[in-house]
């Protein structure tokens, strides 16, 4: 499941543009299912600055700890605080309840950088 | 399944007779407000109900003396009842620890003796017993880089880390202060020599690695590496989980490393399912000496001492003697079987893994393909297409009788399973193995539903572990 209107990094992140230089950050399908089980995700304060390719969230689940990359760079402007609660948000909904951060770029052009929903599906499968 | 202990309860049922309290005692006015007047809810149950109740639950663990248990990089190895008995030697178990040196010069001995015996098979000049297992054996080790630096006044930051490492590699970097950089593996699953010689310069105190590392693969490199390290004045840290495969034909002194650690546990014997207890001594090369937690056991003629005098010691790490009834283990171990015994025991674990490495590469994928040693990684990723993941058929092992291997681990493998037989297990028992895993890998492609179910046969069936992690239940909430 690759939503077409995404964009997405190798890093199985994806990016929803949502106007006004902001961008919502999740984690993909495939990511969510090799990750297994979530439970637990480390949010950033809001106010961060994120960097292109730089970690800024860490997801546990009952298998490992990952690291969630920042797909562009910016401050973080909003978190999902949902999913202190229920991480397993990430599992059941990645690409709509289970979104993570939201940040205002701080260079559109890097939104140039990433895949769209074919590249990305390249190489997910 | 068993009940719990607290279903059993009767009032005024019991196990034991207190004697009465004597006439006037009360307790030190000092403590009063402390005093709890409420009673404790204890279960209320007869002796027999007791063992009964312990008996069953025994009877529903798992362990070495019940089957074949192939946890990679935990070296799940039978243990000879012998050392249980000599560690229960009253002159052992009953030693008051603020003994003297003169009235427990024994004990004293055997840590002295076992010392002279790591120092062989390691190849290193001093070790501590004081660490209580390897992650504060890793700890002991990485704060004598950062006192070894501080020490020669070089600020270095880094540590430098392999992407195969056991966690507790990058864990240990990140508590002892320093930041991790994560280098790839290259196509052999060893140190990419490149990636190595890039990321270490004059801000990196060094190196941890495991070899064979957490692939169950030897590093050729090991001596480049080692140079690569030392040129740049940094230290080598030896994780000391995978000395099973090396005992009496290779050693991590003679590869260069400068600090070692054991985990006497795994590669000595010693049950340590469950989580302890453990005993993670190191060793260093005499330039290190004086860094080491105190004390050690040093000899002056005859005469044992522990010796808390030395100039640069990080410090104490554990009460008294360390761990000692799993150290007696340990030197039982490595007494009764000689250096001889030693080898033949590291030769028969990677003859173990070999072997079950030949037989079950074509039913699943062999990561790395190249000859092993103790252990070696599969991976259950052509499973994926049926639907079933590498954790569905570690879980229908269970409903076979045999333990799991370590699933997901090293992260570097897709779906890995890894797979640390141990030499104490028989041909028949390791056919017995593949038998299972081929009729797993069947079930995969035919009936994968069954292995979403899986287990079945045990005494409970597949549990929640996301729920287990964010909402533990561990206390008793019933009335008494």
């Amino acid at each position: 499941m690759i939503p077409a209107e995404l964009k997405y990094t190798e890093t199985h992140e994806w990016a929803m543009e949502k106007g006004n230089n902001i961008i919502r950050v999740g984690v993909t399908d495939h990511a969510q299912a090799e990750l297994g089980d979530i439970v637990y995700v480390n949010l950033p304060e809001i106010g961060a600055e994120a960097q292109k390719g730089e970690e800024i969230v860490e997801v546990e689940s009952v298998k490992a700890v990952a690291q969630i990359v920042a797909p562009v760079s910016g401050k973080v402007i909003a978190v999902n605080e949902a999913l202190e609660d229920d991480p397993a948000l990430l599992n059941s909904d990645c690409y709509g309840e289970g979104w993570i951060f939201e940040v205002e770029v701080s260079d559109p052009s890097e939104l140039n950088d990433l895949l769209d929903a074919k590249k990305y599906g390249e190489i997910a499968e | 399944m068993e009940r719990l202990i607290f279903d059993y309860s009767e009032p005024g049922r019991r196990a034991a007779d207190l004697p009465r309290c004597e006439e006037g005692m009360s307790a030190d006015p000092l403590l009063a407000p402390f005093i709890d007047e409420r009673l404790t809810p204890l279960p209320e149950v007869s002796e027999q109900e007791v063992i009964r109740h312990y008996i069953a639950l025994s009877g529903l663990n798992y362990h070495v003396d019940k089957g074949i248990y192939p946890l990679g990089s935990c070296t799940m190895k039978y243990n000879p009842k012998l050392n249980e008995t000599a560690a229960r030697m009253e002159g052992f178990s009953h030693v008051h620890p603020y003994s003297a040196d003169e009235d427990v010069q024994g004990l004293l001995g055997l840590l002295y003796d076992l010392e002279k015996e790591l120092k062989v098979i390691t190849g290193m000049d001093s070790f501590t017993f004081q660490p209580a297992a390897g992650a504060q054996g890793e700890l002991a080790g990485i704060k004598i880089f950062k006192k070894y630096f501080d020490c020669k006044n070089e600020k270095r930051t880094k540590i430098i880390v392999p992407d195969s490492a056991h966690g507790t590699n990058p864990a240990t970097s990140a508590m002892a202060g320093f930041d991790v950089i994560t280098i790839p593996s290259n196509k052999q699953g060893g140190v990419d020599l490149a990636a190595l010689e890039e990321a270490m310069n004059e801000d990196v105190a060094g190196l941890m690695l495991t070899n064979p590392n957490t692939l169950g693969l030897f590093d050729k490199n090991i001596l480049k590496i080692a140079s690569i390290v030392h040129k740049k004045g940094g230290l080598l840290y030896y994780d000391g989980a995978n000395l099973n495969a090396c005992m009496g034909i290779s050693r991590p002194g003679d590869m260069g490393f400068d600090i070692v650690h054991l985990n006497l546990h795994k590669t000595f014997s010693t049950p340590h399912g469950g989580g302890g207890p453990g005993s993670g001594p190191i060793g260093v090369k005499k330039h290190l000496r004086d860094y080491l937690p105190v004390p050690l056991v040093e000899k002056k003629g005859r005469r044992f001492f522990l010796d808390y005098d030395l100039a640069h010691s990080i410090g104490k790490l554990h009460g008294f003697y360390g761990n000692f009834g799993v150290v007696v283990k340990a030197y039982v171990y490595v007494k009764k079987l000689g250096t001889k015994g030693l080898r033949h025991a590291s030769r028969m674990a990677c003859l173990n893994a070999n072997y079950l490495q030949k037989r079950l590469r074509k039913k699943y994928r062999l990561a790395y393909d190249r000859i092993c040693k103790h252990e070696f990684v599969l991976s259950g990723d052509k499973f994926k297409k049926y639907g079933v993941r590498t954790l569905d058929i570690a879980k229908r092992m269970l409903d076979y009788g045999v333990h799991a291997p370590t699933v997901y681990f090293p992260l570097i493998v897709d779906e890995a399973l890894m797979i640390e037989p141990t030499e104490t297990e028989s041909k028949q028992t390791l056919d017995r193995f593949v038998e299972i895993m081929c009729t797993i890998a069947d079930e995969a492609r035919k009936n994968p539903e069954l292995l979403h179910e899986a287990p079945l046969n045990t005494p409970v069936s597949r549990l929640d572990e996301a729920g287990a992690v964010k909402e533990p239940d561990l206390a008793y909430q019933g009335d008494l």
